[in-house]
């Protein structure tokens, strides 16, 4: 194991997978002659040449339409969107097209896709490039999402999201991009697969379910509560969809208490999801009401201090946390 | 088909017919209830897709919008699995799962059957790029229709497909109508194909009522093409006899204006071309178009006796790998 960045891991992933398949390709705006407008993809287009790493221009129905066109006749196209914001504006291609192709051929035509990029608020960005977009993409049948939130699992996932034969969703969190951790060497091969939680911090008080950007969060106040004698587990999901519920409740028998936080908006986010289902599947399990530390149901305003109270943030988890802890 | 070997006109008009046939039964089966959701007639423009599929090979992408049934049956897929879709049977050529808009048939190369207007385009271009990509000499002719030409995925997958030169021909069926609202109503052109000039892609004007016109230069087009991959732009003048979708009575155009065309009609021109060059007969004709009645009536007859897509597969066509997630 070595230390490396997000970015690092995500430019790994995307190299690995370039090599070992001619039919992956990478195509987006600015991927390859400015090196990735967050530098993800640095390096790629002097190794790979102008054939598979394409700079397209601002038109981001059009080349996802590209990839899934292209992804119809067997290639397997990485369509970077230079934030999940502007996905927005291939909403159609992403949603009507990708999913739905296999279905409406009855089987014909799979799409081997894969759609990458930061995705969530970032810092003081304004309304219209904070979305988080989890929650809209996870609720269309046909797609796989997944919120990879150290580098570990940033590699591990792109690579398995590459390889996947159906359109998957790699978010990325722009926030995270120059974080360190742990990964295996290169010459190891490293997949991750889809729909594996992981329980980042053993704890026995309460359950902490997190993904992408909530995660160092999570942890970060797990270690403050420890000091407050309150055993935080962190379970970060990794994967929105398909969803890993039996981590989920493992996690919740054993500690029976339960705050989901979440990055997204309040009504019909992430959280609502997970808490329906722990609900239905294990009530009895449970020792005090689920609550819910997602954004506040506003557009993202650009002043500091409002974002900072928008966003699900620390003071908020750990208010969240004691109240189901009756602390 | 091998390159250079020219489609037999007979057949090609025997495959008019069929369309044409297939159509009308189709329209009739609707109205009695054996097909639902919306379904969208080519009579009238049969020469457009007739001409374009005896300009390509086999192995030549097609890829267009909603009305989508002749597409698919000039491809070459069975006139049984086609109205088995209609009737949303387990045998139709998308399983009866896509419906109407949606008919596939990957082993023809007909990509889809797309009914989000000019979605498609961009997918068109994918293709496209596909084939640049692998170095071959195939085309891709990405149909669509007039009122595709002011949605922004066209304009991009334009730019798109000329930034990257890549091998494939724009072909809009300019019926003159996107749904009611007619060309001049929703166009600031003089010309349509004028929006390919926006983009330096070569366009042309044809005459989507003649066949040997469509086929000639689509032909053309396509040599082109295959010698150094690039987009081409045509625009096929063309017009629809029905409404926009069955349930469209086309009370926006006059019956005078209707009649001009049908006096043009694709199928009677090619027929009187073959018959004053002595290639075709009264008789044949006749016999042509029996032929494609029969097969239709044995498509019906097919949909009707196969069986629902079954329920316990519910799931199966949504992952590739068969997941649910």
């Amino acid at each position: 194991m070595r230390e490396i960045t997000y970015r690092q891991a995500l430019n790994e992933a995307l190299a690995e997978e370039l090599e070992r398949d001619p039919n992956v390709f990478l195509m987006g705006e600015e991927v390859a002659e400015y090196q990735g407008a967050y530098k993800v993809s640095s390096g790629l287009l002097q190794r790979f040449g102008p054939k598979r790493i394409i700079d397209t221009p601002i038109s981001e129905n059009g080349f996802a339409g590209l990839g899934i066109g292209a992804a119809m006749v067997g290639l397997r196209p990485i369509i970077e969107f230079m934030t999940f914001s502007f996905s927005l504006v291939a909403f159609d291609q992403v949603v009507n097209n990708a999913p739905n192709m296999f279905t409406m051929s009855g089987g014909q035509f799979n799409i081997p896709i894969t759609f990458r990029g930061p995705n969530g608020p970032a810092h003081q960005l304004g309304a219209t490039h904070s979305h988080a977009m989890e929650n809209f993409y996870a609720s269309v049948p046909g797609l796989k999402v997944c919120t990879p939130a150290t580098p570990r699992d940033a590699k591990g996932l792109l690579k398995t999201a590459v390889r996947d034969n159906n359109p998957v969703l790699v978010l990325e969190a722009e926030l995270l991009y120059s974080s360190k951790g742990m990964v295996e060497p290169p010459d190891e091969e490293l997949l991750i697969p889809l729909g594996k939680a992981e329980v980042k911090r053993e704890g026995s008080d309460v359950s902490v379910i997190c993904y992408a950007q909530t995660v160092p969060l999570a942890l970060k106040v797990a270690e403050q509560l420890e000091e407050e004698d309150i055993s935080a587990e962190i379970v970060d999901l990794r994967s929105i969809k398909p969803l890993d519920e039996k981590a989920i409740y493992d996690s919740v028998a054993k500690t029976h208490r339960v705050v989901i936080v979440e990055q997204d908006h309040p009504f019909c986010g992430v959280g609502a999801e997970v808490c329906y289902r722990i609900q239905k599947n294990i009530f009895d399990e449970l020792d005090a009401p689920i609550i819910r530390v997602s954004q506040e149901d506003v557009p993202m305003p650009y002043n500091e201090c409002l974002e900072h109270a928008v966003l699900p943030n620390a003071e908020k988890l750990t208010a969240a946390v004691k109240q189901v802890c009756y602390a | 088909m091998q390159p250079g070997e020219q489609r037999d006109e007979v057949e090609m008009l025997s495959l008019m017919l069929l369309i044409r046939r297939f159509e009308e039964r189709a329209s009739q089966q609707y109205q009695a209830q054996k097909i639902g959701g919306f379904c969208h007639l080519y009579i009238g423009q049969e020469a457009v897709v007739t001409g374009a599929v005896a300009a390509v090979r086999d192995d030549d992408y097609i890829i267009t919008a909603y009305r989508d049934h002749a597409h698919a049956l000039a491809r070459g897929t069975s006139a049984n699995a086609c109205m088995a879709e209609l009737f949303g049977k387990a045998t139709g050529c998308s399983r009866g799962l896509g419906g109407s808009m949606h008919f596939f048939d990957k082993h023809h190369h007909m990509y889809g059957g797309h009914a989000i207007v000019a979605a498609h385009v961009p997918l068109g271009v994918g293709l496209a790029f596909a084939i640049k990509y692998r170095g071959e000499d195939r085309v891709t002719l990405c149909f669509f229709g007039d009122g595709a030409i002011n949605q922004g995925a066209f304009h991009e997958a334009l730019n798109l497909a000329a930034l990257y030169k890549l091998p494939i021909v724009f072909i809009c069926e300019n019926n003159l109508f996107a749904m009611g609202t007619s060309v001049k109503r929703s166009t600031s052109l003089k010309q349509i194909v004028d929006r390919a000039e926006g983009y330096d892609i070569p366009g042309e004007i044809v005459d989507g009522m003649n066949f040997r016109e469509v086929r000639d230069k689509i032909s053309e087009v396509v040599d082109s093409i295959r010698k150094e991959p690039h987009p081409a732009f045509l625009e096929a003048r063309t017009y629809r006899y029905r409404g926009h979708s069955m349930s469209d009575p086309a009370s926006y155009r006059t019956k005078d204006e209707l009649e001009k065309y049908r006096l043009d009609d694709p199928i009677t021109r090619l027929r009187a071309q073959l018959t004053r060059e002595g290639k075709l007969t009264n008789e044949q004709f006749d016999q042509l178009d029996k032929r494609a009645k029969e097969t239709v009536m044995a498509a019906v007859k097919f949909a009707e006796e196969s069986p629902d897509p079954p329920l316990e597969k519910l799931y199966d066509y949504t992952y590739a790998d068969g997941a649910k997630a």
